[in-house]
């Protein structure tokens, strides 16, 4: 029973990638244009942060560039989807084979490790007086701001016409491709923000497989919430938690007697599935989702 | 023929991206492929370890191809490879009379690859889960089972860093140096589904519902029955890469950290993606990635980290996402040809 409650602190670090990542494919989502990369922006984008925080000593500019390397990716899978109008998934899986194979060959050039572990003084301070991440108010922040953005303000409105209906948007004038190349970018940047958290943040290491498919859950958790920010974020909450109690029933001394170790590390990945499969109907997506759009 | 062409430049440029990441790190990339190439390719014992690295890509290669046909983004060999590995592995426990260890091994070992993607067709057909979500987390669950039962179940008393050893009567026979007589698995799979897709009733139900799911439906085609036959063969296709892995190569067992399954799972994509997600094409795909892992044990060598073919694996993927990107050049370059006689 204590350890369930003990769960609580680290399923809110949990909650802090697993909502970033989701809320910002949300945002690309409703411009019609998916990307199943977010576990590849995740990695490349905790490597370069930790990297540059290294480098530099400053956690701080290893968020920006963490940031930076998100929205960088995005550009690029969005010029593949937007401009030269590609398949969106091919694209996205490229830029995960691709993260994992840079991360790989970075954090063995750099530092000739497979998993190095980042030293104190590299990591994000908490916030004062209380013990916790930053991330944990700048998480719920964002996914308030995105939700103003796409349903309270006319750039959103923008948003969502190039993403049900890109040829009518067109034909009153709305930049089609301009608008889905920002919001890819911006969604990217999220997604950059949620690895730089995990390298600088949370688990203070960097390795080719360091997202453990949050990504992915990121991309559940966009389901779940049926486009809605808001609901990324109870969802982020949701699967942060299992995400936590997989870790935290881990350490527990005892339970590893009676289950073992591997059974306890599955929890994430299989409520992720139980969750996908029975709390959520099928979800509306907007009409133009994954197709590339042509001008006649 | 255009696809063949398109194939060919998104490899040259896969090849040209991982030449550069070793230039910028200071090394001689031309000295890099150079050895890679005659590691691969060099001599009979060379060809020979090409060619066994090749055959488990050719069978994931195959369970994402058939998956695509159907019109389904199925990324769950991983899982399936690592569980027909361990299940394949697990019945040299059984006792059998002698000969029958090889059959039921790769009956056992692909039961467990359908059963594995069976969960994957109910969700998506009674639920809606995109196949992308549900795969990647069974690939996950997959992996912790497999590292279970090895570590836990299997491993060797004496040797802890891998699983016992599988007996003599279950291995393929060896054919020449590192090649054993489990390239029957893989060049028979890939025979049997280009029949099975080209020459077959359901087979090119299939493909119809993979190119328009409506059209095919007004047709009277089970859109479902298709994807669901695509997810099981797949499974089986997937199961069968770990079960050959295990029962036809060096060391036949698994080690500890699952190291000599690796990204069986995951390369089959790019496989299939250059390949075209035909068959025949997969065979080829399969010997060129061959040729990478067995030229990059070479490479390792010479200081340059196996990742590598994962940077090359990953921009060649992402050159298939945009074959238009191709068409660009060719555009520009057309147009470059009206100016100057101008």
């Amino acid at each position: 029973m204590n350890a369930l409650l003990q769960v609580f602190p680290v399923a809110l670090r949990a909650m802090v990638p697993i909502t970033l990542a989701a809320v910002g494919e949300v945002f690309g989502e409703w411009a019609g244009v998916v990307n199943i990369g977010l576990e590849g922006i995740m990695t490349l984008s905790a490597f370069l942060a930790a990297v540059v925080s290294w480098a530099t000593g400053s956690p701080f500019l290893g968020i920006l560039a963490g940031l930076a390397t998100g929205a960088l990716v995005g550009l690029f899978h969005g010029f593949i989807s937007v401009r030269l109008r590609g398949n969106q998934i091919i694209s996205g899986v490229g830029i995960n084979l691709l993260g994992m194979g840079a991360v790989g060959f970075g954090t063995w050039a750099l530092w000739g490790a497979k998993a190095p572990m980042l030293d104190r003084r590299f990591w994000i301070p908490e916030v004062p007086g209380l013990g916790v991440s930053p991330f944990v108010f700048l998480t719920p922040a964002l996914a308030l701001l995105t939700w103003w953005l796409l349903f309270r303000t006319a750039l959103g409105l923008r948003v969502r016409a190039v993403g049900e209906n890109p040829m009518s948007a067109d034909v009153v004038g709305v930049p089609v491709e301009r608008l889905r190349l920002f919001a890819v970018v911006y969604g990217g940047a999220l997604g950059g923000l949620a690895g730089a958290f995990l390298s600088l943040d949370w688990l203070h290491t960097v390795s080719a497989t360091l997202p453990a498919g949050r990504g992915f859950i990121a991309l559940a958790n966009v389901v779940f919430s049926k486009l809605n920010p808001l609901l990324a974020l109870l969802g982020g909450f949701l699967f942060g938690y299992f995400d936590a109690l997989g870790i935290q029933l881990a350490s527990v001394a005892g339970l590893s007697g009676a289950v073992p170790y591997q059974f306890i590390r599955m929890i994430p990945y299989v409520a992720t599935l139980l969750v996908v499969a029975l709390a959520i109907g099928r979800a509306r997506f907007p009409k133009a989702l994954g197709q590339p759009y042509r001008r006649e | 023929m255009r696809a063949i062409l398109e194939s060919l430049l998104a490899l040259a440029l896969g090849v040209l991206v991982g030449a550069a990441v070793m230039a910028a790190w200071g090394r001689d990339p031309w000295g890099a492929y150079a050895a890679l190439f005659t590691g691969a390719l060099g001599n009979v014992r060379a060809l020979a370890s090409t060619l066994s690295r090749s055959l488990p890509l050719v069978l994931t290669g195959l369970t994402f191809a058939v998956g695509a046909r159907a019109g389904l983004f199925n990324i769950g060999a991983q899982g399936q490879m690592l569980l027909g590995a361990v299940v394949a592995l697990s019945c040299g426990l059984l006792s059998l009379p002698p000969g029958w260890h090889l059959l039921v091994a790769l009956a056992l070992s692909a039961l467990a690859g359908a059963l594995w993607a069976l969960p994957v067709a109910l969700l998506k057909l009674t639920r809606g889960v995109s196949e992308v979500i549900s795969t990647i987390m069974l690939n996950w669950v997959a992996h912790w089972l497999t590292l279970y039962l090895v570590v836990q179940k299997l491993s060797d008393r004496v040797v802890g860093q891998r699983t016992f050893t599988v007996p003599m009567g279950m291995r393929f026979p060896v054919l020449q140096g590192e090649l054993t007589w489990s390239w029957t698995v893989s060049v028979g799979m890939a025979l049997f589904l280009f029949w099975f897709l080209w020459y077959h009733r359901q087979g090119y139900e299939v493909r119809a519902a993979g190119l328009n799911p409506r059209a095919a439906r007004a047709a009277g085609i089970s859109v479902s029955r298709a994807m669901v036959l695509a997810l099981l063969l797949g499974g089986v296709s997937a199961a069968w890469a770990g079960a050959i892995q295990v029962l036809g190569r060096f060391p036949y067992a698994i080690t500890s950290d699952l190291a000599n399954l690796g990204n069986l799972g995951f390369d089959g994509i790019a496989v299939a993606l250059i390949g075209r997600n035909h068959p025949l094409g997969i065979l080829g795909g399969a010997f060129f990635f061959g040729v990478l892992a067995t030229g990059a044990a070479r490479m390792g060598l010479r200081g340059i980290p196996l990742e590598m073919i994962q940077i090359v694996q990953g921009v060649i993927v992402v050159a298939m996402a945009a074959p238009e990107a191709l068409r660009l050049l060719r555009r520009l370059r057309a147009r470059q040809k009206e100016v100057v006689p101008a």
